[in-house]
């Protein structure tokens, strides 16, 4: 059901049932730790690439997943995900490892989002199971939007450190035999630009977004910021969520201890990782571990997870453009 | 509350931390300065050995050590870990030069001999060779025509 | 005692040069390449205009060892070669900097050829 000009109430009951993550090297060493299915010891997997090691650890995952799920991949209705990567390789080049339809998406590191989204959307007209899967390496996104490896370059100070995972989710239609979380309704965002350049400052180019997002959301739902237990936005880093909460507070007084962010959960503070984490596999990663086994011990009984993403491209910021930015809010609830 | 992008540029302007000024002046000082010392002594050790050499192929000698030394470094993943604390330290010595021709050569590598480590070698210190064969020629031609006179 | 001085003054003319980039990195946010030109340019500008020799004189390794130098081989050989002739003015600053180009490129493609790309970690 539509609800005032972007967001959707979902009619039909969609479970998280489950989901399986596979963690990098540093996000290993970090926070999170114990909450991951699998962490990898060295950022190549075994492969000649760090490409193909995004798209060995994105087939692990789902491997992972159909296994602990104890389905098969004919069960499966649809894969619907996304990565950092130009067309989507990842991803792509994961799916032609199962015999299961495949749909990718880009919203730069919003995508889990947009898959979330995506996927109740085809529960809802009719689909039984499917996969929801985005992931980032590192390795890769440097090499696509930043430097070589090698370069010996300083990073800005505003920098954040893009994260290695997978982290992917099974929606089911049908009610597991277990509690689970389950996802209400969504909030599409709208694309931001508030004429920030800078590519080494992303959180502060991607806050308008989430505050776009998260008011969108609260007025069109008709809640107050305290229906949820937390607002977790996907990579901000420290500077966005300082810069997305002094926004709200505006708005909606003080609202601090409500809004965290993937990005500044993932690491340990003296990891040198700048101001946090970022990437399509940051914000899955973390929900998929952490939020999602803390909201089935009861933990948080409601959250609000913004993915949120940066729509540059290493071209566009050369041919002298601001970075637009996106944010879709997905309210998920016991 | 709508801001307006002017209003949201001067907030991230005031929220924004700080690149440690005195911190990382204070280190580009110290290791640019220690690898041009490294550079005079290579000098010193040739003048010695290569008593027959003039001073400019001492000079030219020196520059082909410092980049070999600046090549093998980065070949052995070290030289991205001093840059990170070094900053233009790093990156202006000659040795810096050597790293940003064979990083990319590097990170390459993957994509073939061809068009991946000799296509992509130049991808960054490109502008360099091309803007310094410019400046030359131009250089070169001024003098030649003040030389007319 | 004589080549303490002098070590020292390689060492304070190198840190300078550096910490003149440091700046501009931090001010502009200019990438590595970036910074490379405009010391490269700064260094065939100060030798075009023959200043580049007393800075040489003083400070020795602490100017020809960053990039400064490179800039300045090059304008040397342009100069070098106008004596003798157009031909020469247009060939003179590649050939002074054939030594470091051939070594870049050679040791560049011998090193890419045996090593991977480290993983880098926070």
């Amino acid at each position: 059901m539509k609800k005032g000009r972007q967001t959707y109430i979902l009619d039909k009951k969609v479970y998280i049932a489950y989901t399986a993550t596979i963690a990098g090297v540093d996000e290993g060493k970090g926070r999170l730790r114990d909450f991951f299915d699998y962490v990898i010891d060295e950022s190549e997997f075994g492969c000649k690439s760090h490409e193909k090691a995004e798209i060995k650890l994105r087939k692990h995952a789902i491997e992972h997943l159909l296994k602990s799920s104890d389905s098969k991949p004919e069960d499966i209705d649809a894969i619907i995900g996304g990565d950092l990567l130009n067309q989507l390789v990842p991803s792509g080049f994961s799916a032609r490892e199962f015999d299961i339809p495949f749909c990718g998406l880009y919203s730069a590191c919003a995508t889990f989002g947009q898959a979330l989204a995506t996927g109740a959307v085809l529960l809802e007209s009719g689909a039984n199971k499917v996969i929801c899967c985005t992931s980032s390496h590192f390795a890769t996104a440097e090499r696509q939007y930043r430097f070589p490896l090698e370069l010996g370059t300083q990073p800005a100070p505003t920098a954040q450190w893009t994260v290695t995972g997978v982290g992917c989710a099974m929606l089911t239609s049908e009610r597991p035999k277990f509690k689970c979380p389950k996802i209400t309704g969504f909030t599409l965002g709208k694309v931001i630009d508030m004429g920030l350049d800078d590519p080494n400052n992303m959180g502060a180019a991607m806050a308008p977004a989430a505050y776009d997002t998260i008011t969108a959301h609260l007025k069109e739902r008709g809640v107050s910021a305290d229906y949820y237990d937390l607002i977790v936005t996907g990579d901000l880093g420290k500077l966005g969520r300082e810069l997305l909460c002094s926004m709200l507070e505006q708005e909606c007084g003080a609202i601090k201890d409500k809004i965290n962010d993937c990005g500044c959960m993932i690491f340990k503070d003296r990891q040198k990782c700048g101001l946090g984490g970022s990437g399509a596999g940051c914000s899955s990663l973390v929900f998929c571990s952490y939020l999602y086994k803390t909201m089935k011990e009861g933990g948080l009984k409601r959250i609000l997870l913004v993915p949120t993403g940066a729509m540059l491209s290493k071209d566009s910021s050369l041919q002298g453009e601001s970075i637009p930015a996106i944010a879709h809010a997905v309210a998920i609830e016991m | 509350m709508q801001m307006d992008k002017k209003e949201y540029g001067e907030l991230v302007k005031e929220t924004t931390p700080k690149t440690k000024e005195g911190k990382t002046i204070l280190c580009a000082f110290a290791i640019g300065g220690l690898i041009c010392m490294i550079g005079q002594a290579f000098s010193d050790l040739l003048k010695v050995l290569l008593p027959a050499f003039d001073d400019k192929k001492i000079g030219a000698l020196t520059g082909v050590v410092m980049i070999f030394l600046g090549s093998l470094l980065t070949g052995l993943g070290v030289y991205d870990k001093i840059g990170y604390y070094a900053g233009a330290g790093s990156v202006l010595p000659i040795t810096g030069f050597a790293n940003s021709v064979v990083s990319p050569a590097i990170e390459y590598n993957k994509e073939g001999i061809v068009f991946g480590l000799m296509a992509k070698m130049f991808s960054i210190a490109g502008p360099v060779i091309v803007s310094g064969v410019c400046a030359s020629v131009v250089i070169g031609v001024v003098y030649y025509i003040i030389g007319l006179f | 005692m004589e080549i303490f001085l002098t070590y020292l003054k390689v060492f304070a003319v190198g840190g300078l040069v550096c910490s003149v980039g440091q700046i501009l990195i931090n001010k502009t946010r200019m990438t590595s390449a970036r910074v490379l030109v405009t010391f490269l340019l700064a260094g065939a500008l100060l030798e075009a205009v023959g200043l580049f020799r007393y800075i040489e004189e003083f400070g020795k390794a602490g100017i020809t060892i960053p990039i400064t130098g490179f800039g300045k081989s090059l304008a040397a050989g342009a100069i070098e070669g106008a004596k003798l002739g157009l031909y020469q003015a247009c060939t003179g600053g590649l050939a002074a900097v054939a030594a470091g180009l051939t070594a870049a490129i050679a040791f560049g493609f011998i090193i890419a050829l045996i090593s991977k790309s480290k993983p880098k970690s926070t």
